[in-house]
């Protein structure tokens, strides 16, 4: 790269015009059979110095694309079909390999989405960072192991010479996260790309990377490119939003002014649908109930505001407990070497109540024993001690006849929409399983009843012959959704339902079952470990932390004045949580 | 928060808002209703019927079985019809391929023991993936003492080369027949088909959908047979079609050696043995059977690539 002193337009003034990546009508394809498949069509992108910009889309939009094309890591079959990409003057679209190779590290770092899969298991971590050191030419031999403890303790590892030896799975996924920053900024590049870099971690963990992440690359000038699913953390972490969709930019300009004032309705319905967002302005409402407009910033015939009126009109319900949890305790023997075994107490001691027609919502992070829980009431699981009372009825050691009828009333929704289908069965057999499984019906009967749930989750009738290979993640978890209530329960356990989707998916996906808990009564559990997901939907709200709850109440009380110090934090993790509202 | 953006934008960063008419915004999460439904069998069909090797695969085995059905529609004479007065003939009218040391049509013999290969094949094949596919799938699905118990009865018979065991075995038996030379062989090679079921079963049993439909109130066995073998069989089936073309030369092996089918079945196995006392006089009669037997392997390995093609999406990506 040309050395910056040697360019007469460095000066500082000038600095200000001329932009450190300028991407304009870049277009990115991917061969396939059927020819060059577009994936970015046309994307202007401009970013200068010290400044950082977000691009927010949602899965397929082409964000990733773009950003694996300015560092030139399109995968195999991807190529740059026209445009330019300009990074300091220069047109990265025509750089070769090797000068690519050049610049990747030491000018444009790289943090990857992934940090379970992104450090190599049979390496050590001090090993990997100081390749990453050596390659980019940083320092050499014994300054190399100098420069590596460094880079750790920027990153935040403070005992960082004492872990040099250990290996990535002797680390933490944050930790991780950590490491795989440090080595993008190991170089002290001009320009770091964030793609997704906390998407896998938990909220609290999340927002000391992002505060660590911001403080580094203030400190550095470094301009950040974040890619993100997350309105609301984009808008907190950037000046500069770039919203994409379907591969092309349909919004971009200063983050506020988007957020304030989103002009093309795909914006406005994603500022909408951001849980995140959409919780902050409930919150508003609820504290300030001013007439002004200020509270109405995001725009008005949301996707959510079926959802948001409900959470404004929401109070405890004074019914009696439908599922009630006594005391219980889960421990889970873990077999070591030998014949030794070690105990993991998963779920610590805990007591709640379900209400009937309210929904419960269990909160954590990972590791918590939420997921333990909801198996446990769904009798997957059997208890170590304690008492778990279903309609004033004593679950323990149930089976045949009334374990059916239990599994008949109880019906779960699995987190992961690509994993709870099985790919062979059809989503008409699949809905029709239950049925089938209790022996309900004829077989005219099971296919009526069929149709009925298709249109209570709003699939059409074609749905019904589809394999789940050929929805979407939303698609399959409505499918999920019909096959649960085939049998028409009362109670539905939902483990991270709407976890794993896109935003306006995940709108649509609470706003169904909402739309649906009205109309059937239903009562819910709800598992997540987001809390702004909890505002729009929950009643009640049990917060976990390693196997016991540290608090449990109404959904207001937590959110308007929690006591708890570790509700606290999870509430302030909340990406956007942050953002002053128009105020 | 943004510390520099004092409000004045650079170039490059106006508020840009794309023209609706160029970025139409579709409903959320629109199911495509177009096109025909494909499961894993209609994808892995679409997949086949675009490859030629399949196609004549497809076509040499239906040719093979008829042959093995109906042999008297292709040959006119008997094939222990035999004259010492023609051995070692050369060809001539309606013996096109002429004929062995004892004066038998080669031809014929050829066309008649296709019958003897092909049902050795088959039913070995059948009989394997039963009770392999049964006996791996129990022990993947309920594992413990079971499990335990066929892993290490498999891994005895993994140790005995198949030919060899029943070389070993079949000097025993006092019936060889189609019938029995098929068990023989099969008792040597079902731990194959269950371990690989078994391992299918393993990764299939530990996914959502398998709780899931715990959760819905199937039981366990039911779950088994609905939702886990259905989704394990595929790597069985592969196995299956290769290890077919695998048994047809296991047949003829022995009845090289001498110890399979009796004489009086028609073998190609058999006539390779009795035709090599003749191979430098009348090569012939050793190659014509031999070929045969390699065509038919050849067609039903062809036959097992194209599926473990369709059917193993890994090894399509790597095409």
């Amino acid at each position: 790269m040309t050395n910056p002193e040697t360019v007469p337009v460095a000066s500082d003034s000038s600095n200000e015009e001329t932009p450190l990546l300028k991407i304009r009508n870049l277009e990115v394809g991917f061969e396939t059979q059927r020819g060059l498949v577009p994936a970015v069509r046309g994307v202007d992108l401009t970013l200068y110095q010290g400044q950082s910009l977000a691009i927010v889309g949602e899965s397929g939009s082409g964000k990733s694309t773009t950003a694996q094309a300015v560092i030139g890591l399109l995968p195999g079959a991807g190529k740059v079909s026209g445009g330019s990409i300009e990074f300091e003057g220069h047109d990265l679209t025509k750089f070769s390999d090797s000068q690519f190779a050049e610049v990747r590290g030491s000018q444009i770092g790289y943090v990857p989405q992934d940090p379970m899969s992104n450090l190599n298991p049979v390496w050590s971590i001090g090993f990997q960072v100081e390749e990453a050191i050596k390659a980019n030419g940083i320092a050499q031999g014994k300054e190399a192991r100098q420069r590596t403890i460094e880079v750790l303790q920027e990153a935040g590892l403070s005992d960082a010479s004492e872990r040099l030896k250990q290996f990535p799975h002797q680390f933490s996924g944050g930790m991780r996260q950590r490491v795989l920053i440090g080595i993008g900024l190991s170089a002290r590049p001009k320009l770091l790309i964030a793609d997704e870099p906390t998407s896998a971690l938990d909220v609290t963990v999340q927002r000391q990377i992002l505060d660590h992440l911001q403080t580094l690359t203030r400190d550095y000038g470094t301009s950040v490119l974040f890619i993100t699913h997350d309105l609301g953390l984009a808008a907190e972490r950037a000046e500069q939003l770039v919203v994409m969709y379907k591969g092309k930019v349909v919004e971009s300009g200063p983050s506020r002014a988007i957020l304030e004032n989103p002009q093309h309705p795909y914006t406005q319905r994603l500022v909408a649908a951001a849980p995140s967002l959409a919780s902050r302005r409930i919150q508003s409402i609820k504290s300030s109930k001013p007439s002004d407009d200020s509270v109405r910033i995001f725009g008005e015939g949301s996707l959510d505001d079926a959802l948001i009126a409900r959470a404004e009109s929401r109070g405890a319900g004074a019914n009696e407990d439908l599922i009630k949890v006594s005391n219980i305790t889960k421990v889970y023997e873990i077999r070591k070497q030998g014949f030794r075994k070690d105990k993991l107490l998963a779920v610590n001691d805990i007591s709640f109540g379900v209400k009937k027609g309210t929904t419960t919502a269990l909160v954590g992070e990972s590791g918590s024993g939420k997921s333990t829980v909801a198996k446990l009431i769904l009798q997957l699981e059997s208890l170590t001690s304690g008492t778990i009372e279903f309609d004033g009825k004593n679950l323990a050691g149930i089976k045949g006849q009334e374990l059916l009828e239990f599994r008949r009333r109880v019906q779960p929704v699995f987190q992961d929409p690509y994993g709870s289908l099985d790919p062979q069965y059809s989503v008409g057999n699949t809905i029709a399983e239950p049925l089938l499984a209790h022996k309900l019906g004829t077989t005219k009967e099971r296919y009526n009843r069929v149709s009925e749930l298709l249109d209570q989750v709003s699939l059409p009738q074609a749905a019904r012959h589809r394999y789940p290979g050929e929805l979407s993640g939303g698609q399959r978890q409505r499918v999920a959704i019909a096959r649960a209530l085939a049998l028409k329960p009362e109670v539905l356990v939902l483990d991270e339902a709407v976890s794993a989707l896109d935003v306006l998916v995940q709108g649509q996906v609470l706003n169904l079952l909402t739309e649906l808990q009205t109309e059937l009564d239903l009562t819910y559990l709800f598992i997540t470990h987001d809390l702004a997901v909890v505002r729009l939907v929950a009643d009640n709200v049990c917060v976990m932390q390693g196997g016991r709850i540290v608090e449990a109440a109404s959904t207001d009380e937590v959110f308007e004045n929690s006591s708890n110090p570790y509700t606290r934090e999870l509430l302030e993790a909340i990406p956007g949580a942050n953002i002053q509202l128009g105020a | 928060m943004p510390s520099n953006n004092t409000g004045r934008e650079r170039p490059g960063q106006e508020h840009f808002i794309a023209s609706l008419a160029e970025t139409p915004v579709a409903e959320v999460d629109q199911v495509d209703e177009t096109g025909k439904a494909r499961s894993t069998w209609t994808d892995a069909w679409e997949a086949m019927r675009r490859r030629p090797m399949f196609w004549i695969s497809s076509v040499l085995i239906f040719v093979i079985v008829v042959v093995a059905m109906f042999p008297s529609l292709f040959a006119t004479y008997s094939p222990t019809e035999c004259y010492l007065k023609f051995s070692d003939g050369g060809p001539e009218a309606g013996h096109p391929l002429g004929f062995t040391r004892q004066g038998c049509d080669v031809y014929s013999r050829i066309i008649f023991g296709t019958q003897a290969s092909v049902t050795i094949g088959l039913l070995t094949t059948i009989m394997v993936t039963l009770f392999g596919g049964i006996v791996g799938a129990l022990a993947g699905f309920y594992g413990g003492l079971l499990d335990a118990f066929v892993s290490r009865i498999g891994d005895i018979f993994f140790a005995i080369p198949t030919v060899l065991g029943a070389i070993v075995v079949i000097s025993v038996v006092p019936v060889r027949d189609p019938l029995s030379v098929s068990l023989i062989l099969a008792l040597f090679a079902w731990p194959q088909i269950a371990r690989i079921m078994r391992g299918a079963v393993l990764s299939a049993r530990n996914s959502d959908y398998v709780t899931a439909s715990a959760a819905l109130g199937v039981s366990r066995f039911k779950t088994l047979v609905r939702h886990v073998v259905p989704n394990a069989i595929a790597p069985v089936i592969v196995i299956a079609t290769v290890s077919l073309g695998i048994f047809i030369v296991a047949e003829a092996t022995l009845g090289f050696l001498g110890i399979g089918l009796p004489p009086t079945v028609m073998s190609w196995g058999n006539d390779i043995n009795q035709a090599r006392v003749s191979i430098r006089t009348n090569p012939q009669t050793l190659l014509l059977p031999s070929a045969a037997l390699s065509i038919t392997v050849l067609a039903f390995l062809m036959f097992g690539d194209v599926v473990r093609d369709a059917l193993d999406p890994e090894a399509r990506a790597r095409r």
